[in-house]
């Protein structure tokens, strides 16, 4: 996925690009509206991520002119406003979504995929390996040609180990991506969802190998 | 409104002063009117007792050194009246009584007089004539009294007129008073009437032209609300960019660390950077309620209602939470009415609700259901409920007691406050929150508006 990240705090934008290009998307980064109407002109960008207060403007302006163009590219916004005053402001004027500074990572995910989801009509991407046909954004798994259902936490365990066969996944990094920080997760937890998974790819040659003292692996058979 | 210490009334004093001034001069009416009326009337019986006491005169004559008077008829029929007065009369000649009523004195100055004369009010008039004869000259005095009955009866009824005119005077003039301070106040009525009518968020001054006295009033109620704009929305902006100052650089920390996590390999590290990521959290769930908790407060401050759907407030609602909840395998279920149309401020409604749903994604065990419920009756009112062990029985009333006391002790700060939230956005809309536990198990929490 390829987003375009405007935001005049560097830092923060340096940590929010980062941390996306780990999960393998591609960030384009504006500092300015003026950059980012550059960036919008001459790239297509599956989703925009949009600061409301930029230092050549109020990001609701760009928003506004946004939707006024014929690009119906979907916008989430990073407000740092209390919550109680913009939200209603930054619907009506066609934000899909927003998140409040400071944001939980997986929160912005959550938002992105959502939002991405309802917008997303074509280009489909889709893994394949082994029998197992998973499409991220629409949280589908066929295994051998049968729909399986599944659920949330099951589908982003999956998809760390379908980004990335044959890395090693600790325990304590894999609680980290499913679970938020304020929840208190046992190793048992991890447990139960790995044995969850590895039912559900029973059928294909997907295998979750269990490494004693390091973590797990996904291993493609054959 | 009620507040306000009120000393006496603008109208009263207005209409009882003109009332009071109006009874003065119907007063003095009547009495100048009557007085006029007395005169004239005087005047009259005077003129006629004057020609009647002439035409006595001018009927005597001296013959042969005697005088000789013979009443003339016309001099008594002239003072017939209506009412039957008697009329007395004496004939004196230089100053020895001849002939009538004794006790009737002459006197020459002054000329009319008003007398008793058995036990009745006489006006009497005193005339005197010279008669010359041969070597004789002889002075004729006469007194001619006629009582006052007539003329009483004709001043009773001047009396009553005059107090009728001074009574219709005094009617009208109080109703024009009435009508002048009603006309006079009505002015500060509408004056309050486009106050009290304008949104609490309208302080722009005020326009419309107003009575020249009225002036320095508008035009200090207009800097006073110029003043209270400027402090208001510096407030609001000061909130804003407070939020801003302490929820940028916590978003820089935490994407960071966050980030750091994924590389991070040895676990006393990944322990630490978990901890920071916590603490920011916390911190800024702290800032984020407490500059939430300002803005509802200075929201239910000055509430501002709207004509809304409930049932799509919840439902935006939940959408834009389902997200989060799907990250906790926790689905959100909207039940109820159709549509609960209500008369609100959407905001504070909808921060409320979305602290209760936050409160239930809290406590609520993974892959469980949060029940949502918009409904009209039996009262209207909202309520979220998890599956989760529910409020501990005994502390139910303490937690209701303890956001009544207020958010202000520092401990009770992110589990306290979303409750207090919901609670003063109840009370600022007239309704309650009512917390309990199912008996299936799982906390409850209705926010009745």
């Amino acid at each position: 996925m390829k987003f375009l990240l405007v935001e005049d705090n560097q830092d923060l934008a340096n940590a929010i690009a980062s941390r996306m290009r780990l999960d393998g998307h591609v960030i384009d980064h504006a500092e300015k509206l003026e950059d980012a109407s550059a960036f919008v002109a001459t790239g297509e960008y599956d989703l925009i991520l949009l600061d409301i207060m930029l230092p050549d403007g109020d990001g609701r302006t760009f928003l506004e002119q946004h939707r006024a163009s014929d690009l119906n590219t979907p916008v989430i916004i990073l407000t740092a406003r209390s919550q109680v005053s913009d939200r209603i402001g930054s619907l009506d004027l066609g934000a899909d979504d927003y998140v409040t500074k400071p944001f939980d990572h997986a929160e912005l995910e959550a938002r992105c995929r959502a939002v991405l989801r309802r917008n997303s009509g074509n280009a489909r991407t889709t893994i394949e390996v082994g029998g197992v046909v998973f499409d991220p954004l629409a949280g589908h798994l066929t295994v051998g040609g049968e729909a399986v259902k599944m659920r949330n936490r099951e589908l982003r365990l999956l998809e760390l180990f379908l980004n990335a066969p044959g890395k090693i996944f600790s325990k304590s990094k894999l609680a980290d991506r499913l679970f938020s920080y304020d929840e208190d997760v046992s190793e048992n937890a991890i447990e139960v969802y790995i044995g969850r998974l590895r039912k559900h790819l029973s059928a294909s040659e997907a295998k979750i190998t269990t490494l004693r003292g390091l973590g797990y692996r996904l291993d493609i058979d054959g | 409104m009620d507040s306000v210490a009120v000393s006496g009334s603008l109208r009263n004093r207005l209409v009882l002063t003109l009332i009071s001034g109006a009874a003065v001069l119907a007063l003095l009416l009547f009495f100048a009117v009557r007085n006029f009326a007395v005169q004239v009337a005087q005047q009259g019986q005077d003129n006629i007792l004057d020609a009647s006491a002439t035409s006595m005169l001018d009927a005597a004559t001296i013959r042969d050194g005697v005088i000789e008077l013979d009443l003339p008829y016309s001099a008594f029929s002239m003072l017939t009246t209506s009412a039957d007065d008697r009329v007395f009369y004496a004939i004196l000649q230089d100053g020895e009584f001849l002939s009538g009523y004794e006790e009737l004195k002459f006197s020459d100055s002054p000329t009319f007089q008003t007398d008793l004369i058995r036990g009745s009010g006489v006006r009497k008039i005193s005339a005197s004539r010279t008669l010359i004869g041969v070597n004789r000259r002889a002075e004729l005095q006469i007194v001619l009294a006629q009582t006052q009955d007539a003329l009483s009866k004709t001043l009773d009824q001047i009396s009553r007129n005059a107090a009728l005119l001074g009574l219709g005077f005094f009617a009208l003039a109080v109703a024009l008073s009435f009508w002048a301070s009603s006309a006079t106040i009505g002015q500060l009525g509408k004056l309050t009437t486009s106050v009290t009518r304008r949104g609490p968020q309208d302080l722009s001054p005020f326009t419309k032209p107003v009575p020249r006295e009225m002036g320095p009033l508008v035009g200090s109620l207009n800097s006073l609300m110029g003043r209270l704009d400027q402090s208001l929305s510096q407030s609001e902006d000061f909130i804003a960019e407070a939020a801003h100052r302490v929820r940028t650089p916590l978003a820089t920390v935490r994407s960071y660390a966050e980030a750091t996590l994924q590389r991070v390999e040895k676990e006393e590290n990944r322990e630490a950077m978990r901890s920071m990521v916590k603490a920011i959290d916390e911190s800024s769930r702290a800032a984020g309620q407490l500059l939430d908790h300002a803005m509802i407060t200075f929201r239910a401050d000055h509430l501002v209602r709207e004509k809304i759907d409930l049932v799509d407030l919840v439902n935006d609602l939940v959408q834009r939470m389902t997200p989060i909840a799907e990250m906790k395998d926790l689905s959100l279920l909207l039940r109820g009415d159709p549509r609960v149309p209500y008369s609100g401020d959407p905001v504070l409604i909808q921060n409320a609700v979305r602290n209760l749903i936050d409160n239930a994604m809290k406590y609520g065990p993974a892959e469980s259901s949060i029940e949502i419920t918009v409904s009209a009756s039996p009262t209207l009112h909202i309520s979220v409920c998890d599956q989760g062990s529910g409020f501990p029985m005994d502390e139910i009333e303490t937690l209701t007691s303890r956001f009544k006391r207020g958010a202000n002790a520092a401990d009770t700060i992110g589990s306290g406050l979303g409750l207090t939230i919901a609670q003063d956005v109840a009370m600022a809309h007239g309704g309650k929150i009512q917390l309990e536990n199912q008996p299936e198990g799982g906390a409850c929490v209705a926010l009745s508006l």
